[in-house]
């Protein structure tokens, strides 16, 4: 088991030095006149360093000097010790702009993900129970139709039908105008009422995936042998359901939802952008936008390492929960 | 039982045709009476009984004449911009009464500013004599709204309100001579007499020498707005007196070898109270983009934000939305079952190699990717057609890892079936063995996969155009026609621009999804139960 996980590390670690080289080679493709350009508009604000400054910076951040190699290896050195460089776009380390939305992102990740959860599962469930019946159809349809809807589509109709119409909440951003008046009581209320829309769109988007993956399981449990065995012998159904199949969907459904946990920190980019909540994917998308290479490199490294992590503990998950897995 | 007997004996006949209802007449141990089904036949069918499936299928074949024959049938352009001839008030020109006294002042020198302001004084205490430096002016008062100042017995300068012009517009009359005229139009007298010549002033103020009007004294002040508006004093008559009621509407036809005889021209004259100001209006017909116009005859979608026909860019739009769908997959596919199939057949070190290969692409954040590079085509200006191919290029790159990852599943563990032994026994090429043998058997996962990811590819496409950074106008795109909602004015008033184009994505990326499933099901039917 250990050495199992060792080498997963390790192997992870590989995948991540090679991504994140991908990436240096990205970011040392764009056409220099495209860098120039943003950092003579950069010089151009008001109280900025010249444009030779943000050239040298930049040069000696990202080893623009050397060949890709030698200047990846450059940025190596620097990234381990927490270095990414600061920031174009926010002015302010890297490091210092990501700690500062980062939390946000992942509370809205984790009540997401916890009502997806909630959701999701039951309904998986009912689902493959009640499989080729109207029940089985509607959540399938629905299902199917969360998978298949656009995220911008869907926040604007939120928007339309409880901003505008009903005028229920805000379009655009974390706090109302006059946040700074209220208690501290009605300004965590505040922000809750600000958030309820990106979570809506957050959950109604992803309860899809999770649901087919249960009925797919779920299905394949009940027409496992010991299934049928325990019917066979006069359990009642729901003894049935609960204690032999449901227990054994779970193995899947842990290591997908372990799998998952990084992906809490990754924001959520389309959803945080349209609707002005500062988290991290609305920060790096108008990093990105705006040419802000060292958090944009940053933010791809980021990225990676949470898939990598996140597949790694699925992995792990699998063989520690489902002891019928033999790790070669 | 022969044929021939049975019809000969239609009592018989009938009772067999009773119980044979259905089915064709054929003896019990005949073979043909067991219907074989092709495997083909077999998905086919089982495909048809699953009602949802064909609901999506049926949605995509509209889609797709809507977009690729809709197109054709449309009769708009993708690019063909429509006008709309407005009726709009411009302001033309404004009146304002004169309320501040000024100052006509023949020598500086003698009538400095100072007092200027010390004459303005004396006149408001009511006194009639002002004082600077031990100078004294003598202020006479001819009317509330007219005095003049001498300087010992020395007319310097007067104070006036009434604005006196010449019928040419400029400003030539001289010192002397304004003077004599606002005298008289203070005096109220009917004429004055000036270097030897009588002037008649008449009750509108105009200033007449021997018939002919060469100025006019008037309290109000008339502006053009536009450099080329020409107010003539007839127009100018008529618009004080509307002021003079309070506003209103002028027709007036103008002597203009442009317009034809008898043509009027209104005016509408509104008091604007911010300014102070009548504000002089003219309608205009203005050509301009047909924007936003709502549902109706000509455009059954309205038009969108440049005047396009919105029915007509949906069309195209879903023809660039579905194939870069296609181009996309087609190349993810390729790829991913060359590679996958490179490393499920060889296995040992290619395997291990490929695999990695493949854990780095899927790792790689795509989303950010495509973000950053659509970012930089955009300061680099790169022309819509290319940018697209790029978007394709990129998009197919990046996508095939999890193709080629379910190749490689399938053949490794068909690679180990007896079929595949004998195809080796019998000494095939192994390209061969690869591509005829077992690539077939992966291909009912393969268009089950694609079928779901094209719904995948198309739902990417038109975040990126929505972001602005994918499909670029001219072209159109589902997802960059509801990037118009962006504007939240868009959003909340002209619902007609962007939910179709929605409806539209959902319904068809639903159906890649709906009939994928129905694909996987009529595939695999050990899923049934």
């Amino acid at each position: 088991m250990r050495k199992y996980v060792i080498k997963r590390i390790l192997i992870s670690i590989v995948i991540l030095i090679i991504v994140a080289f991908l990436s240096y080679v990205l970011m040392r493709c764009l056409p220099t006149s495209y860098i120039e350009g943003i950092a003579r508009a950069k010089s151009q604000q008001p109280g900025s360093k010249s444009y030779e400054e943000w050239m040298e910076q930049l040069t000696a951040m990202y080893h623009m000097d050397k060949g890709l190699v030698a200047g990846y290896w450059g940025w190596c050195k620097e990234a381990i010790r927490g270095n990414f460089g600061d920031s174009w776009y926010y002015t302010v380390p890297v490091l210092e702009k990501f700690n500062s939305v980062v939390w946000l992102s992942f509370v809205m990740g984790l009540i997401s993900f916890f009502f997806e959860i909630i959701i999701a599962v039951p309904l998986g469930v009912l689902a493959a129970r009640k499989q080729y019946s109207k029940t089985d159809y509607a959540i399938s349809i629905v299902a199917l139709a969360g998978i298949s809807l656009p995220t911008f589509f869907f926040a604007s109709l939120l928007k339309l039908v409880f901003s505008i119409k009903l005028g229920w909440f805000d379009l655009y951003g974390l706090i109302g105008r006059d946040y700074y008046k209220l208690s501290p009581f009605g300004q965590f209320m505040d922000k809750a009422n600000h958030l309820f829309l990106p979570i809506v769109v957050l959950v109604v988007l992803s309860i899809g995936g999770l649901m087919r993956y249960t009925r797919t399981n779920m299905l394949e449990v009940l027409n496992a042998d010991y299934v049928r065995t325990a019917r066979a012998k006069g359990l009642p159904e729901s003894k049935v359901i609960y204690k032999h199949a449901f227990r054994n969907t779970l193995i899947p459904l842990v290591t997908i939802i372990g799998g998952s946990l990084p992906g809490l920190f990754s924001g959520a980019l389309i959803t945080e952008t349209l609707f002005a909540i500062p988290g991290i994917g609305y920060a790096s998308y108008y990093a990105m936008v705006a040419g802000d290479i060292p958090f944009s490199m940053f933010y791809l490294v980021f990225m990676s390492v949470l898939t990598l992590l996140g597949n790694l503990i699925s992995d792990v998950l699998y063989a520690v929960v489902d002891p019928r897995v033999r790790l070669a | 039982m022969d044929n021939n007997e049975l019809k000969n004996n239609p009592s018989l006949e009938d009772a067999t045709k009773e119980i044979n209802k259905g089915q064709e007449k054929y003896d019990l141990n005949d073979d043909r009476r067991v219907k074989v089904l092709t495997p083909g036949a077999l998905v086919r069918k089982r495909f048809f009984r699953n009602k949802v499936a064909v609901v999506g299928l049926v949605i995509l074949i509209f889609m797709f004449a809507f977009s690729f024959i809709g197109g054709i049938l449309s009769p708009y352009s993708q690019d063909q911009f429509f006008y709309r001839d407005d009726i709009m008030q411009k302001e033309v020109a404004g009146v304002s009464v004169s309320k501040d006294f000024r100052y006509e002042i023949k020598d500086v020198t003698k009538f400095p500013p100072l007092a200027q302001a010390n004459v303005a004084i004396a006149t408001a205490m009511g006194e009639n004599k002002a004082e600077v430096d031990k100078t004294v002016f003598d202020i006479v008062k001819v009317s509330d709204d007219f005095y003049y100042i001498e300087r010992a017995g020395e007319l310097v300068a007067y104070r006036y309100k009434d604005i006196i012009s010449t019928a040419k517009g400029d400003d030539s009359f001289s010192f002397e001579f304004k003077y004599e005229a606002l005298k008289a139009k203070a005096e109220a007298a009917s004429g004055f007499t000036f270097d030897g010549k009588d002037y008649i002033l008449d009750e509108e103020g105009d200033i007449i020498l021997e018939g002919n009007v060469v100025g006019y004294v008037s309290r109000y002040i008339v502006n053009a707005v536009m450099a080329d508006f020409a107010i003539s004093r007839e127009l100018k008559e008529e618009m004080i007196e509307t002021v003079e009621k309070g506003g209103g509407v002028v027709d007036y036809t103008p002597k203009d070898e442009k317009l034809e005889e008898g043509e009027k021209v209104q005016y509408f004259i509104e008091y604007d109270p911010v300014r102070d100001y009548y504000i002089v209006k003219q309608e205009k017909s203005v050509h301009k983009y047909d924007t936003y116009s709502w549902p109706g005859k000509g455009h059954i979608l309205g038009t969108d934000r440049y005047g396009m026909d919105m029915l007509t860019r949906l069309m195209y739009g879903g023809r660039v939305s579905l194939l870069i769908g296609f181009i996309v997959v087609i190349i993810e596919t390729v790829l991913g079952v060359i590679m996958g199939g490179i490393a499920g057949f060889f296995g040992g070190w290619v395997d291990n190699l490929i695999m990695r290969l493949v854990d780095v692409f899927y790792c790689i954040p795509s989303m950010p990717i495509i973000i950053i590079i659509g970012a930089a085509m955009d300061a680099q200006a790169v022309d819509p057609t290319i940018r697209m191919i790029y978007l394709m290029l990129i998009l197919g790159f990046l996508g095939w890892a999890g193709i080629a990852r379910l190749v490689r599943g399938q053949i490794l563990s068909l690679r180990e079936q007896e079929y595949m032994t004998a195809a080796e026994a019998t000494g095939l090429k192994t390209s061969s063995r690869i591509f005829k043998h077992l690539i077939p058997n992966v291909i009912p996962q393969l268009i089950v996969n694609c079928t779901m990811s094209l719904g995948g590819v198309i739902l990417t496409e038109a975040t990126l155009s929505f972001l602005g950074l994918g499909v670029k106008f001219p072209f159109a795109s589902w997802g960059n026609i509801i990037n118009d909602v962006n504007n939240t004015f868009v959003l909340t008033n002209y619902w007609f621009i962007w939910i179709p184009a929605g409806v539209l994505l959902l319904l068809t990326v639903l159906a890649f999804n709906l009939v994928g499933d129905g694909l996987r099901d009529a595939f695999d039917p050990r899923m049934k139960r």
